[in-house]
C-alpha cells in the first residue's frame, strides 16, 4: 500500500507498530495517548495478536517483561506519569536484555501536571529513569510519517541489541492529524529466531530471563558487558538531520514537533538572507554529538528550543563543549513555543542582547518573552 | 533393586540455599512431581518472585523468568498470552503476593488468567530477615513488630484464599499445609489439580501452602511445624475454597 491516508498520530503509530510485526500490546488508560490503546484493542485481534488492558502501568510493563521474555514482539505506550510508574520494570527489562518498544506521548509535569504537549521527560528517557546503569535507545520523531517509519527501526533495533527502545513523542504529535504512507507489513516468518526465549525447554537446556547477580564480580561483569553493548549503539545508531549545514552560521537545535516550529522560523529568516540552520537530533540517545562537529567551525552560536525548562540543552552543551555559545528558549506545561517568540529569541542571540548566566550558556524562557 | 523415591526429573541436582527445615524444599518437590506426572516439563515456564524463592529457577529444570517484587502474575500473564500452550506458574511468598503484589494477583484472578499460582504463606518476610508480613498473626513477634502484631497499629492478617475465592475469574483456590505427611499429600493433590485445570484451560488457579520459617521464627524445624499447626492452621483454615464456575 503506497497511498497516503490522513490519520491521527497515535493511531498511525499503532498501525505502524502492527505493520512492524507488533503482536502484543499492554496498556493502561492515560491522556494524551489513549488512541494507541484503543486502536490496538480494535485491530490486534484481526492479525492474531493480543491486547490486554492491565490494572496499572506497573502491571502493564511487567506483562511486557513476560511477553518479551517469552519471545513476543511487544509494545507498550503511555504518557509521562504512566511512564514514571514503569521505570522499575524498564530497568529490569534493560537488565535482563529484553526487546520491546515503549512509546511515551509526553505531557506536562511534574506530578500530575497537565495533558498538553511537553518534552520534559527528556532526562527520564535518555539518562536512565529507573535504577542502575542502563540505557534506552530513544527516538524523537518530528512528523507522524517519521514516527511510522521509525517504528520498524525501533522493533528491529530492540531485537538486534536486545534492549528496550523508546519513541519519545509529545501530546502534539499524538493528537494531530497528518497524511501518512504506511510501509508494507513485515513478513513475520523472516524475523530472526529468539533461542533465548522462555518457550518451554523441550529438547534443549532451560532458558532463564533474569537481572539478578548477587555476586559483585558477576554484576560488575554484567554491567560492563551491557556498557559494551551501549558503546556499539553509540557508534552505530546515531540519527540526526542537519538543515543548511553548508552555509548556516546560527543554528537551532530542536527535536520532535518543536523542530518543525524552528524549521518554519528558519525558512522565514533565510528568505531574509539570514544564514540560519537547524540540527535536529532524531536519536536522543545516543545523542548525535557528531552533528555539531560538522558545523562547529562555521557556527557562531546554537539556540536550543525545547518544551521544557532546559533538558536536551545540557547534551548540546556537552557536544559543543564550550567552543561556541549555547542559548536556550523553552516553554513548559503544555505551552508551545510560537514562531514569533522563537524568532525573537534567535535575533536577540544574534544581536548579543541575551542576558547570560555564563559567557556561553543561559536559560531564559517563559511567556513574557 | 527398584528405587521407590527419587529426585523428580523436573528438579535440578544441586544443593539448595534454603535453610535447614524450611518447607520450600517440600513445596518445590510437590510442584516438580506434578510437572513430571503430567508430562509437561518441556512446556512449563516458571516465574520466580522476590523473596527466598527468588532462586527457584536454580531448582526447577524448566524455563524461568525472574519477576520484579510482586509482579509475577503480570509477568506470567505476558508469557501465557504469547505462549498459550505453555504451562505457566508463579511461585510467590506472602510479602511478594499479599503485600506489594496485591493488585497483580487480584487482577490476574479477575481476568481469569489461565495460570497457576503457588503461594507460600509463612507469615513473615524470610529473605530480608524476618519482618512483619500482611499474613503475620496477631501477637506474632517479628523484627518490625517486636512487641507482637497489634491490630490497633498494624491491622489484621490478610486471608488471600478467602479473598480470591470471591473473584469470579478464579477457577480453583485452595489452602493446604505442609506441617505433616498427610497434609503434604493433600497439598500435592491440590497442586496437581491446579495444573490440570490450567491444562484444561479452565482459568486462574491458586494454591496457598502454609509453610514454616524456622530461622526467622526463631524455632527448631520441629517446633516450627508444631507452631504452624497450632497457630496458623486455626487462623488460616485449610480446604478448597473454590472450584469451578468460570465459563
Amino acid at each position: 500500500m503506497s497511498e497516503s491516508v490522513l490519520m491521527k498520530g497515535n493511531e498511525a503509530l499503532a498501525e505502524a507498530a502492527i505493520r512492524a510485526g507488533c503482536r502484543y500490546y499492554f496498556g493502561y488508560p492515560i491522556t494524551p495517548q489513549n488512541e494507541i490503546s484503543e486502536y490496538m484493542a480494535r485491530r490486534l485481534g484481526e492479525v492474531g495478536g493480543v491486547f490486554v488492558q492491565a490494572e496499572s502501568e506497573v502491571s502493564a510493563i511487567n506483562m511486557v517483561y513476560g511477553a518479551a521474555g517469552a519471545g513476543g514482539r511487544v509494545m507498550i505506550s503511555s504518557s509521562s506519569p504512566g511512564i514514571s510508574l514503569m521505570q522499575e520494570a524498564i530497568s529490569y527489562i534493560a537488565g535482563a536484555e529484553l526487546p520491546c518498544v515503549i512509546v511515551n506521548m509526553c505531557r506536562g509535569g511534574p506530578g500530575l501536571g497537565g495533558i498538553q504537549p511537553s518534552q520534559a521527560d527528556y532526562f527520564q528517557a535518555t539518562k536512565g529513569g529507573g535504577h542502575g546503569d542502563y540505557r534506552l535507545i530513544v527516538l524523537g520523531p518530528a512528523t507522524i510519517q517519521e514516527g511510522c517509519d521509525l517504528m520498524a527501526t525501533a522493533f528491529e533495533m530492540a531485537d538486534r541489541y536486545r534492549n528496550p527502545v523508546m519513541i519519545l513523542g509529545d501530546g502534539m504529535i499524538g493528537q494531530m492529524m497528518e497524511p501518512v504512507v504506511f510501509p508494507e507489513p513485515l513478513d513475520l516468518t523472516k524475523l530472526p529466531p529468539k533461542p533465548w526465549a522462555t518457550s518451554g525447554n523441550e529438547g534443549r537446556k532451560k532458558n532463564l530471563i533474569s537481572s539478578i547477580y548477587l555476586d559483585p564480580e558477576e554484576l560488575d561483569a554484567h554491567n560492563w558487558r551491557l556498557e559494551e553493548k551501549y558503546r556499539k549503539i553509540r557508534e552505530n545508531e546515531v540519527r540526526y538531520e542537519i538543515l543548511h549545514g553548508d552555509d548556516a552560521e546560527w543554528f537551532f537545535v530542536a527535536y520532535g514537533t518543536v523542530a518543525r516550529i524552528c524549521t518554519a522560523v528558519m525558512q522565514k529568516l533565510r528568505r531574509q538572507g539570514i544564514k540560519v540552520g537547524l540540527i535536529r537530533p532524531i536519536s536522543l540517545w545516543p545523542f548525535p554529538d557528531e552533528a555539531f562537529e560538522k558545523v562547529i567551525d562555521r557556527a557562531k552560536g546554537f539556540l536550543t528550543v525545547e518544551m521544557s525548562t532546559g533538558q536536551m540543552v545540557e547534551d548540546v552543551r556537552l557536544a559543543v563543549d564550550g567552543r561556541r555559545p549555547v542559548y536556550f528558549y523553552g516553554r513548559t506545561g503544555g505551552a508551545v513555543p510560537t514562531p514569533r517568540s522563537v524568532e525573537r529569541r534567535l535575533r536577540e542571540m544574534m544581536d548579543g542582547k541575551v542576558p547570560s548566566q555564563t559567557d556561553y550558556f543561559d536559560r531564559v524562557g517563559g511567556a513574557a518573552r | 533393586m527398584i528405587p521407590v523415591y527419587t529426585r523428580p526429573k523436573s528438579l535440578t541436582d544441586v544443593v539448595s540455599h534454603y535453610c535447614p527445615g524450611c518447607t520450600h524444599g517440600i513445596a518445590h518437590r510437590l510442584v516438580a512431581e506434578t510437572i513430571d506426572e503430567l508430562g509437561i516439563q518441556g512446556r512449563t515456564v516458571g516465574v520466580a518472585s522476590v523473596g527466598c524463592s527468588v532462586f527457584a529457577y536454580n531448582y526447577f529444570d524448566v524455563d524461568f523468568q525472574q519477576a520484579a517484587h510482586g509482579r509475577a502474575p503480570a509477568v506470567a500473564t505476558g508469557i501465557k498470552r504469547v505462549r498459550p500452550d505453555a504451562i505457566v506458574f508463579t511461585y510467590q511468598g506472602d510479602g511478594d503476593l499479599a503485600s506489594i503484589g496485591m493488585a497483580e494477583i487480584v487482577h490476574a484472578a479477575a481476568r481469569g488468567e489461565n495460570i497457576t499460582v503457588i503461594f507460600i504463606n509463612n507469615a513473615i518476610y524470610g529473605m530480608t530477615g524476618g519482618q512483619m508480613a500482611p499474613t503475620t498473626l496477631v501477637g506474632q513477634k517479628t523484627t518490625t513488630s517486636p512487641f507482637g502484631r497489634d491490630p490497633r497499629n498494624q491491622g489484621y492478617p490478610v486471608k488471600i484464599s478467602e479473598l480470591l475465592a470471591t473473584v469470579k475469574g478464579a477457577y480453583y483456590v485452595a489452602r493446604f499445609s505442609l506441617h505433616d505427611p498427610a497434609n503434604i499429600q493433600r497439598a500435592k493433590q491440590g497442586i496437581k489439580k491446579a495444573f490440570q485445570y490450567q491444562m484444561e484451560g479452565k482459568g486462574f488457579s491458586l494454591v496457598e501452602l502454609l509453610s514454616t520459617c524456622s530461622t526467622n521464627w526463631g524455632m527448631t524445624p520441629l517446633n516450627a511445624l508444631k507452631w504452624l499447626e497450632e497457630n496458623m492452621v486455626p487462623e488460616y483454615p485449610l480446604g478448597e475454597f473454590k472450584t469451578g464456575e468460570v465459563s
